[in-house]
């Protein structure tokens, strides 16, 4: 995967650029908006991360700017600014994710990686999921496994849509949070790991292989554990 | 500047100045009036005098011709206090009268004439005022006919005399009066800034002198005292928080720096640098959560900077958090009971996310802090209904309840303040910050805050006003 890595911070990013190389993708930096936005209109990029306070151009008008010349490149912003409506101005400007400075690796990885997935994923939306033997039916609310129905509650539904669409994908809590609560706050304490444990229940008891799995330090995976 | 400089500045000169301008003016319009006015009387009865005599010589002359007027004139102007008389040829040479001399073109122009004139004793020349009447008879005599009019004059004199006395006695009291009430106010205005200096230089506790007598001064000196105690209160509110931020985010920040250095000098093996670094990131993203709580309460607390308001349904967002906590509050072994009728919809104009971080923090505090020794007991009731309040303001209501040992009513204000741990909290983790947050989000959406007593147990019941237009439509 390509990813540009638009800030200005040299600290930051040559830590941002060295670990999405060790994760094995090809990472490109640039040091302000208008070195990013030539770069990001030219090069063919899987994913943006840009920052939202550069120098000479600032984090959302490249972003607006790219946007008007018809390049959809999926875009995290990263911020130092953690409040509340920031993250809507950022979404707004044509940001795709959001993420608040300081963050852990782990998450800008597997958000970047899920943005550069729903791209691909983006020009047939499945209506069915499939992982292993585990069947997801979107239209009917059905899930399956091993031809056997597993009856969730609607909010244990959309927790196994969301790891199904990135299957193969960590996703991290807030991801969780954020795609199936729709909260962006900090819960603090265990409340994402009881709701995961209670589907891994639901899902893997009684089977062979289990698909959810715990990504230490980051957060969870479902994923056909026989591939 | 000296002193009369600064006088002539005050406002209290400057009013007195202006009321002596207007005394001064309205004495000497009332005395000018009644000089007017008496002369005008005087002037109307000499004149009706005149008349009379004229009237009565008039008969006179008809009766008996020039020679009867003269006989009876020169009687008449023998007689004490006379009116005046003068009789001439056409020549102008003395026939009869108490008039010496009047001057000759008088006599040349009949009707009435204010003129000088010399009475017939020789005293004096032309020294005398007098209001004459001229008539030329047949045969080409004059008569003159008018009334001394010095009596007229001395009143003038005396109505002058009076004009001057007053204006230069209203105007002496009146800068008298001036004096003395700006050297008074003048006073009491230095005594207050010099107080105020003295508080500006630093010394807080000072305040101004109240005289008591509920005047303009005294009604500024008390609201101004009042301004210095909310000062005060804001200062010790701020030191407060600066001293709590230096103790507890210093706390932190000197365990992580201890334990890092800890692992430096005794660590050998990878595994235990792994851990010692995993507990430096797990410390630093503690005080990151302080750091962004506390940014988000000074945000919500600015007023001005608060995130746009936009409407959600409360009662959704309740629900929502109450499910996102019940599976953990159930691995805690604290069954939570959810209260909210389904078809329950509570509009309110507002930031969703500020408002489920409050919810989550009044859970999470259940959790912390709400449960019972007797493990059996644990319970979190989290409800959520539309109520009236006094002002029939439809108004959202949301609590969060726990069987825990709740917070006497001693400590309830103080639970709200940032950073505060009550001394029964002390041993469990946590930076004070939670309920702080809340009270600051309820403030932003106008609503209220209470801890209640759920015997036993704590309430926390928030009550946002729900938004006017969507009640309408709802």
């Amino acid at each position: 995967m390509k990813i540009l890595v638009i800030e200005d911070d040299a600290d930051a990013a040559a830590f941002i650029v060295k670990a999405l190389r060790e994760a094995g993708h090809v990472a490109d930096h640039a040091p302000d908006g208008l070195d990013g936005y030539a770069q990001a209109s030219e090069g063919d990029y899987d994913v943006l991360v840009v920052d939202r306070m550069l120098p000479k151009l600032d984090g959302l008008s490249v972003i607006r700017s790219l946007r008007e010349q018809g390049i959809e490149t999926p875009v995290l912003i990263l911020s130092a600014l953690g409040q509340v409506d920031d993250r809507v101005k950022g979404l707004r400007a044509g940001g795709d994710d959001y993420l608040a400075k300081p963050f852990a690796f782990s998450e800008l990885l597997a958000r970047v990686e899920a943005l550069a997935r729903r791209r691909v994923g983006q020009a047939s939306e499945q209506t069915v999921y499939r992982v292993g033997d585990l069947e997801l039916d979107r239209l009917s609310h059905k899930v399956t496994r091993a031809d056997e129905e597993i009856v969730l509650q609607p909010r244990e539904f959309r927790l196994l849509e969301y790891l199904m669409r990135n299957a193969g994908q960590v996703v991290t809590r807030t991801m969780l949070l954020e795609n199936v609560w729709d909260y962006h706050f900090d819960p603090q304490t265990n409340v994402i790991d009881v709701h995961v444990s209670r589907l891994r229940a639901k899902i893997d008891k009684g089977h062979e292989t289990a698909l959810i799995h715990t990504v230490r330090g980051a957060g969870y995976m479902i994923r056909d554990g026989a591939r | 500047m000296t002193a009369l400089g600064k006088l002539f500045r005050t406002t209290a000169f400057k009013l007195s100045a202006m009321y002596l301008l207007v005394f001064v003016l309205f004495a000497g319009f009332i005395i000018g009036y009644v000089a007017w006015n008496t002369r005008q009387v005087i002037d109307n009865q000499i004149r009706d005098t005149i008349a009379a005599e004229i009237r009565g010589l008039e008969e006179q002359y008809r009766v008996g011709g020039i020679r009867r007027l003269v006989s009876i004139i020169d009687r008449r102007a023998r007689e004490p206090g006379a009116s005046l008389y003068l009789v001439t040829t056409f020549a102008g040479e003395y026939l009869t009268g108490n008039v010496d001399s009047v001057p000759l073109d008088i006599l040349d122009r009949p009707g009435v004439h204010e003129t000088f004139y010399s009475p017939g004793d020789g005293t004096e020349a032309h020294a005398r005022e007098a209001m004459a009447h001229v008539f030329v008879l047949p045969g080409g005599f004059r008569m003159l006919v008018g009334r001394d009019v010095g009596e007229r004059e001395r009143l003038d004199q005396v109505i002058r005399e009076a004009l001057l006395l007053s204006l230069g006695l209203v105007t002496v009291l009146a800068c008298l009066g001036g004096w003395f009430i700006t050297r008074r106010v003048l006073k009491r205005v230095d005594a207050m800034t010099e107080t105020t200096r003295t508080i500006m230089a630093g010394d807080l506790g000072g305040r101004l002198a109240v005289a008591g007598n509920g005047d303009e001064l005294d009604r500024l000196a008390l609201n101004l005292n009042a301004m210095l105690d909310r000062i005060g209160e804001l200062m010790t509110g701020m030191k407060e928080v600066s001293d709590n931020i230096a103790h507890d985010l210093k706390t932190p920040l000197t365990r992580l720096r201890n334990r890092a250095e800890e692992a430096l000098r005794t660590a050998t093996t990878p595994e235990e640098y792994a851990r010692a670094l995993d507990t430096t990131i797990e410390e630093s993203d503690n005080l990151i959560r302080v750091f962004n709580a506390l940014l988000t309460i000074a945000r919500l607390e600015a007023g001005d900077a608060a995130p746009a308001a936009a409407p959600f349904d409360a009662a959704e967002t309740a629900r929502s958090v109450a499910e996102l906590y019940e599976a953990a509050a159930d691995e805690a072994h604290a069954p939570v009971t959810i209260d909210i009728a389904p078809d329950l919809a509570l509009p309110v104009n507002g930031n969703r996310e500020l408002v489920g971080q409050a919810l989550a923090n009044l859970i999470d505090n259940a959790l912390k802090y709400g449960l019972p020794e007797d493990a059996d007991d644990a319970h979190i009731a989290i409800t959520a209904r539309r109520e009236h309040d006094g002002g029939g303001r439809e108004m959202a209501v949301i609590s969060v309840a726990d069987h825990g040992p709740g917070i006497p009513e001693s400590d309830r204000a103080r639970a709200l303040e940032r950073f505060a741990r009550l001394e029964s909290s002390r041993t469990k983790p946590g930076f004070g910050l939670g309920l702080s947050l809340v009270a600051a989000v309820v403030r932003m959406h106008g609503g209220t805050l209470s801890l209640e007593d759920n015997a036993p147990g704590l309430r926390v019941v928030m009550t946002l006003p729900l938004s006017p237009e969507q009640e309408a439509t709802a």
